[in-house]
């Protein structure tokens, strides 16, 4: 499914004197299949853009917008595959199926006596009239795809495991139902360094096996480069840049201004260039000691 | 969720706001005492007036006021509805069965719904100008006297400043909860009694969960700080009697006057 924002525009607590606006004017496109990375400081409009895919937040003053900018020409327009969101009459429910939304610190979420009982959930929920084994079979394919054992955790009380298990029991709680897009808010977020490889290394695998599309926000700039497909930038609700990692990174002068960092293989780059070594890599860590090692062996420095 | 105004600071640099929050507790009380003083419609509408000048001069949009009148709707019409019907006097309208519709009663009805409004106008008014902090400072400072027989005055005052802080948070913990549940398909926005109940616990529990998690996490940094309660600590904000609370002070005891002179001299309850 193929996201589409043009002119999106939200204000929370409009006309108080809370009112604060976390999405100014934003288009963004992210196509099917893409491995897409949002990056931005805290209150820059990331989590505000990421609920409205869902359908969790449902755009009033956005139409508002929209109504009054007809006359001018622009039009909010927020469309995820078929689903057009700026009509009030979309089946949300049919939505929210196809768009899979991890929270930030997703064990919070976690409420059922076992383990089991909370993954079906959202079966119970979207697929009341799914069979106990069919539910159990999906349960079972959803906990093994984020690398926990079924038949071990299936009776245990949620909250008795490991805070990583319990991360992964509640991504298992949202990819249960298969959604074709999986949007997931900060998902390393308070790991060590080992839990949050593991979790890079299973979004690949859901982004392989189980999804589509996968979006997701970071702060870590090193897992940004490691992974996405398009990177994009948000500051002050605004979209700044949307990029591929390589392109975005060159311009570390500019993040910088947005107070931004780049990934450490970009700030190794910039150092070798300093230099007079120039190394052409597209900064993940594997390219880049692939490239800096054929430059070693270049200069017969190394065998 | 966001919509209870009930404990919602609304800032604006006003007179109101800058009054000393004890004086606000105090205004408070000699108002309530007012609202029950006066008998007779004329001492009712002073108070009107009164509270009417207040939120002018707290410039706070009276809707935003008048919508805490909400949350007391339905005990507003029962009483109204018990008053009507039920309080006997001299000019009868209608009568059925054990049931009486009197100019009287539709007077006391009348009055009472206003008191009562008034009552709660008057008192979100004081949450409304008052910050949770000013809040407790205040009603510290009001039950000094309380220390002397060795009541835990520090202590209670701050299990409401924890217990105002914490109702924000818990209500944006009620949000995100909510979401994180729709988004796995929860329906929360419909359905009567029976699956609103089902619908509760995936809330109920994550959010109980989370408040002991906080309240354990906050006594440990307060440990960490060696938080003793009040002993040898001083106050970062003393609060000061100034000109604007000598003015409250006039008002409130303006109010009172006119209100039992009304009463004095107007004695005709209605």
């Amino acid at each position: 499914m193929r996201i589409v924002a043009e002119h999106l525009s939200y204000t929370y607590n409009a006309r108080s004197p809370f009112e604060t606006a976390a999405l100014r004017d934003v288009s963004l496109t992210i196509e099917e299949g893409e491995f897409f990375g949002i990056i931005g400081h805290t209150g820059s409009g990331k989590s505000t853009f990421l609920q409205h895919l869902n359908g969790l937040i449902r755009l009033p003053s956005s139409l508002k917008h929209a109504k009054k900018q007809k006359k001018g020409g622009a039009e909010t327009v927020l469309r995820v595959g078929e689903f057009d969101l700026t009509d009030k009459k979309t089946d949300f429910r049919a939505l929210r199926r196809n768009v899979g939304m991890v929270f930030q610190y997703p064990e919070s979420q976690l409420f059922a006596e076992t383990v089991r009982e909370d993954v079906a959930y959202g079966l119970k929920n979207f697929s009341p009239d799914m069979s106990e084994g069919e539910k159990n079979d999906a349960v079972r394919a959803a906990l093994e795809v984020v690398g926990l054992n079924y038949d071990a955790l299936k009776d245990r009380s949620p909250f008795e495991l490991s805070g990583g298990q319990k991360r992964r029991v509640a991504i298992a709680g949202v990819i249960v139902t298969r959604p074709e897009v999986l949007v997931l808010d900060e998902p390393a977020a308070g790991l060590d360094p080992l839990g949050k490889r593991e979790i890079m290394e299973l979004l690949h695998r859901l982004h392989r096996e189980w999804c589509r599309t996968i979006v997701f926000v970071s702060h870590d700039m090193d897992e940004i480069a490691d992974n996405c497909t398009h990177v994009a930038v948000f500051s002050e609700g605004t979209v700044r840049y949307v990029l591929p990692p390589r392109e975005l990174f060159a311009r570390a002068d500019e993040l910088a201004a947005l107070g931004l960092d780049v990934p450490l293989t970009a700030k190794l780059c910039a150092a070798l260039k300093e230099q007079g070594i120039a190394i052409d890599c597209d900064l993940t860590a594997e390219d880049f000691a692939d490239k800096v090692l054929s430059f070693a062996r270049e200069k017969g420095r190394i065998a | 969720m966001k919509d209870v105004t009930f404990g919602q600071y609304y800032p604006r640099d006003s007179f109101v706001h800058r009054l000393d929050p004890r004086m606000k507790f105090v205004f408070l009380i000699v108002y309530i005492v007012a609202i029950f003083v006066a008998t007779n419609f004329y001492g009712i509408a002073a108070c009107a007036l009164v509270l009417a000048a207040v939120i002018v001069a707290a410039r706070i949009p009276f809707g935003k006021v008048l919508r805490s009148i909400r949350g007391i709707l339905v005990l507003l019409l029962f009483t109204a509805l018990l008053n009507v019907l039920f309080v006997e006097g001299e000019t009868v309208y209608a009568q059925w069965w054990i049931f009486v519709i009197s100019k009287e009663g539709l007077l006391f009805a009348a009055l009472l719904c206003v008191r009562l409004v008034l009552l709660v106008l008057c008192s979100s008014m004081l949450t409304f100008t008052t910050t949770p902090v000013a809040l407790t400072d205040g009603v510290e400072s009001l039950l000094t006297p309380l220390k002397w027989i060795r009541f835990p005055v520090h202590a209670l005052a701050l299990v409401m400043s924890i217990a105002l802080r914490m109702i924000p948070v818990l209500m944006d913990e009620v949000d995100r909860i909510k979401n994180a549940q729709r988004a796995r398909g929860a329906d929360l926005d419909g359905g009567g009694l029976i699956k609103k109940i089902g619908t509760t616990i995936p809330i109920l529990v994550p959010l109980v969960l989370s408040a002991l998690r906080r309240a354990e996490e906050l006594g440990d940094a307060m440990d960490a700080r060696c938080y003793m309660g009040d002993k040898h600590r001083t106050k970062y904000k003393k609060l000061r009697f100034g000109w604007r609370d000598l003015v409250a002070l006039l008002v409130g005891a303006a109010l009172m006057t006119g209100v039992v002179l009304l009463r004095i001299y107007l004695p005709a309850p209605y």
